[in-house]
């Protein structure tokens, strides 16, 4: 709903542009507005610049070029001890001499709150992370889950309207991950809080974000809902990126009324949707996303256009069935079917049909 | 049955217990690993453990009276020191007989030079008897009491003989009781006389300048290790080098190059009177005294500093300090509050290192020191090299490495030696 209201922004990188030595930009002209209360990943390959444009927010890189807003106000020559941004660091970065309590408290002694206070804060951010019974423990006498929490804690105990996080859950086991990305989206959409997440874990960025950007080469590739995001992927790389995805190379044959026909490298003719091709003749690479394949012809809508495949390989899953096909002069195609009481299941060297939709078979750059 | 087996001692396949098999498939492996390290240990302790050992002994050590001086250390012991009255003609008997021994055996002038430690003036009076003695015959030239007063008038002194009692015993606490500035007499330990004490102000001298040297170094030495902590790689490379540019020249070098920067015709007082800070006639004195060494061996030892603090410096992520500051701390407070107290192991270690380096330098303070620089060490090798009072020099030696100890032990108490990196 917020995020209707663009002149609300609240977080706002105008033409922004980062260079280390003077030579290659790590961020390029990167323009991004976050309205409040929406909690925003950012995701992309290592060296994709998602961590630069971080610490460019939180004060510790400086931009090159452009301008970094918070709530309407530039902030590129505040200090980043009076941006008033709660952080979550990589390492979760508490401090090692200092007790659970007293990390807390450093926050709010630097504010100069009195003691009562702080003593009050602290309580309740503990309470909030359900870590009360911790006070007095130091930081290298905690698990990882815990120590995650305190910081996370320790970021919220001075009520920040915009909360940073690096990679918080990177040294987390599979199951805790999982449990904390729930507590943390939880969390902030019940104190209101606007969060920028950083990440290159992909699950992570769909299961907790109103929207991410995605990160490659220094610029923001797609911004978009997880679900935009998966279902329409505006390029190649977020489609590779985002999700398990089929790719077919082929050249544009025919564009006409919201379909491209596209004559695929090995000779098949299939249809697709332009997503960003526009003249004909023009090299294409044609993204299909394995669970909308359909083996079944009969489901298919008519008129469509069908494949012969080999199956090279099936593999049960238990929920899922995962087959690798040979289609199109590609050994890599797999398709992904439900495991239900009418699905059939495939032996190698068994040759079928298989089709799709043409909306979900999109026509992106080569 | 299950009961039964766990109270018996467990047995390994072929039926002995499972502790000496154990340690029979040990042994061999501790054998090999002894014989490796032998060479070293053996080393170790010929040329390190045995001859501190023999020198701390020196310290307590004093059979040369009672060998020298037998039958007089003998009748002696009889004779009640604090009545006031000389020994009897058998103790001056004794001592001729001893005198004429030592002194066909070439032997008197080192018991001479011994007890000259407690009392000056006996070497000349054992060197003018002794030279008498030789000619007598002990058997009919008696008696000896009135013939030593004769030679020498100081065999009529009660202190003399007082002396000799005092110091015959085998082992002595004399010479600690020297090193802090008393003297064993024959009523007991008592203070030196006010112009020979210079000991314990130079004991108290040598604690009061490495604690000065150490915390210039903890003040000097601090920021370059921030730096070489923090520092992109190459930079950081090109600094290590600099700190260590000290340790590939000579001691002796660099000592030598304070001593022209420092003198009143030197570098500094040249640049200041040319700078007009200074009059020509005003030129500082910063060499020969308390200044000298403190420029030179805080130079010396700022790498001792530098390398634990670096080492424990580089161990610290940057991002305690980001979270400080993003928590809203200054760059003073993040710094104060979160960055400092992680580094304080490293200025304990370097701290350590170069107090306990301090305390017993000699080579410095001996070139910039003149007098009023110099430390304990160089007393001790004065003892050593020029007077030969090897015991003296042995307590004073001994009384310096129980104070590093107890410095030692007292740290370890405080700070826990485990907090200590010394190589990261």
């Amino acid at each position: 709903m917020a995020r209707k209201n663009s002149k609300s922004a609240f977080v706002k990188f105008e033409r922004v542009q980062k260079s280390y030595d003077g030579e290659t930009l790590v961020v390029k002209d990167l323009n991004l507005e976050i309205p409040k209360g929406e909690f925003l990943t950012m995701l992309g390959p290592s060296g994709s610049g998602k961590t630069t444009c971080l610490m460019m927010l939180a004060g510790f890189e400086t931009a090159t070029h452009g301008e970094i807003m918070l709530n309407g106000i530039s902030i590129n020559n505040i200090p980043p001890h009076k941006r008033g941004i709660g952080m979550v660091f990589q390492n979760y970065a508490l401090f090692p001499h200092m007790s659970v309590a007293e990390n807390l408290s450093f926050p709010l002694e630097v504010r100069k709150l009195d003691k009562t206070t702080r003593e009050e804060k602290v309580n309740r951010a503990l309470d909030m992370v359900e870590m009360g019974d911790f006070k007095g423990r130091r930081p290298a006498q905690l698990s990882g889950g815990q120590q995650q929490r305190i910081a996370l804690a320790r970021a919220l105990v001075f009520e920040p309207e915009l909360v940073l996080m690096d990679e918080p859950l990177g040294a987390l086991d599979k199951q805790l991950r999982e449990k904390m990305q729930f507590e943390i989206t939880a969390l902030a959409h019940r104190l209101g809080i606007t969060v920028v997440y950083v990440t290159h874990d992909q699950t992570e960025a769909l299961t907790m974000s109103d929207r991410v950007a995605v990160f490659n080469d220094g610029r923001i590739q797609q911004l978009a809902t997880p679900d935009q995001l998966y279902e329409e992927p505006e390029n190649s790389f977020v489609a590779q990126f985002i999700g398990e995805n089929n790719t077919l190379n082929g050249t544009v044959a025919k564009l006409k009324n919201e379909t491209a026909t596209v004559k695929l490298d090995s000779g098949e003719v299939i249809d697709c949707k332009p997503v960003n091709v526009s003249t004909v003749g023009e090299r294409t690479q044609v993204s299909i996303r394995p669970e909308r394949v359909e083996l079944n012809k009969k489901r298919l809508p008519p008129g469509s256009h069908t494949l012969t495949a080999e199956v090279l390989e099936f593999i049960y899953m238990g929920d899922v069935f995962r087959t690798r096909l040979r289609v199109a002069g590609s050994d890599d195609f797999i398709v992904k079917t439900r495991n239900s009481s009418d699905q059939v299941r495939l032996n190698p060297g068994e040759k079928i049909e298989i089709g799709w939709s043409p909306s979900c078979c999109r026509a992106l750059d080569a | 049955m299950v009961s039964n087996s766990s109270t018996n001692v467990l047995l390994s396949a072929d039926g002995t217990p499972l502790k000496k098999s154990l340690n029979r498939s040990l042994r061999q492996q501790k054998l090999r690993a002894l014989l490796l390290i032998a060479p070293l240990l053996i080393f170790i302790l010929v040329a390190f453990i045995m001859p501190i050992v023999s020198m701390l002994s020196r310290s307590v050590e004093n059979e040369l009276v009672g060998k020298t001086l037998p039958l007089t250390v003998q009748s002696i012991q009889s004779w009640d020191a604090l009545s006031g009255e000389l020994p009897d003609e058998s103790v001056y008997k004794a001592f001729a007989q001893d005198i004429q021994n030592a002194a066909k055996a070439k032997v008197h002038t080192k018991v001479a030079l011994r007890l000259n430690y407690e009392k000056s003036g006996i070497a000349s009076l054992f060197k003018k008897t002794a030279r008498k003695a030789k000619k007598w015959d002990i058997e009919t030239d008696g008696p000896f009491k009135e013939k030593l007063i004769k030679v020498h008038k100081g065999w009529g002194e009660v202190e003399v003989w007082q002396t000799i009692k005092t110091h015959s015993p085998a082992y002595t606490s004399g010479y600690f009781l020297n090193a802090v500035d008393m003297r064993k007499t024959a009523q007991g330990a008592d203070w030196q006389p006010e112009d020979k004490t210079i000991l314990i102000k130079l004991f108290q001298r040598t604690l009061i300048m490495s604690l000065i040297i150490t915390f210039s170094c903890i003040i000097l030495g601090y920021p370059v290790a921030w730096l070489l902590a923090n520092l992109p790689m190459r930079q950081a490379n090109l600094l290590m080098i600099l700190v260590l540019l000290p340790f590939w020249t000579s001691l002796l070098v660099r000592t030598s190059a304070w001593k022209v920067m420092l003198q009143q015709q030197g570098v500094i007082n040249d640049v200041l009177v040319q700078l007009s800070l200074i009059s020509d006639e005003g030129r500082l004195i910063m060499i020969n005294n308390e200044i000298g060494t403190i420029v030179a061996m805080t130079h010396i030892l700022l790498p001792f500093m530098i390398l634990p603090m670096y080492s424990v410096m580089q161990t610290i992520p940057p991002s305690y300090l980001r979270a400080a500051k993003s928590l809203g701390a200054t760059n003073w407070t993040a710094f104060w509050r979160v960055y400092f107290p992680q580094s304080v192991p490293g200025i304990g270690a370097g701290s350590i290192l170069v107090f306990i380096l301090a305390i017993g330098y000699y080579i410095t303070p001996e070139i910039v020191g003149g007098t009023k620089g110099v430390f304990i060490s160089n007393r001790i090798a004065y003892h050593i090299l020029k007077s030969l009072n090897w015991g003296l020099a042995a307590a004073l030696g001994t009384i310096l490495l129980v104070a590093v100890l107890i410095l030692y032990w007292t740290y370890d108490k405080i700070v826990g030696i485990d907090n200590v990196k010394l190589g990261g």
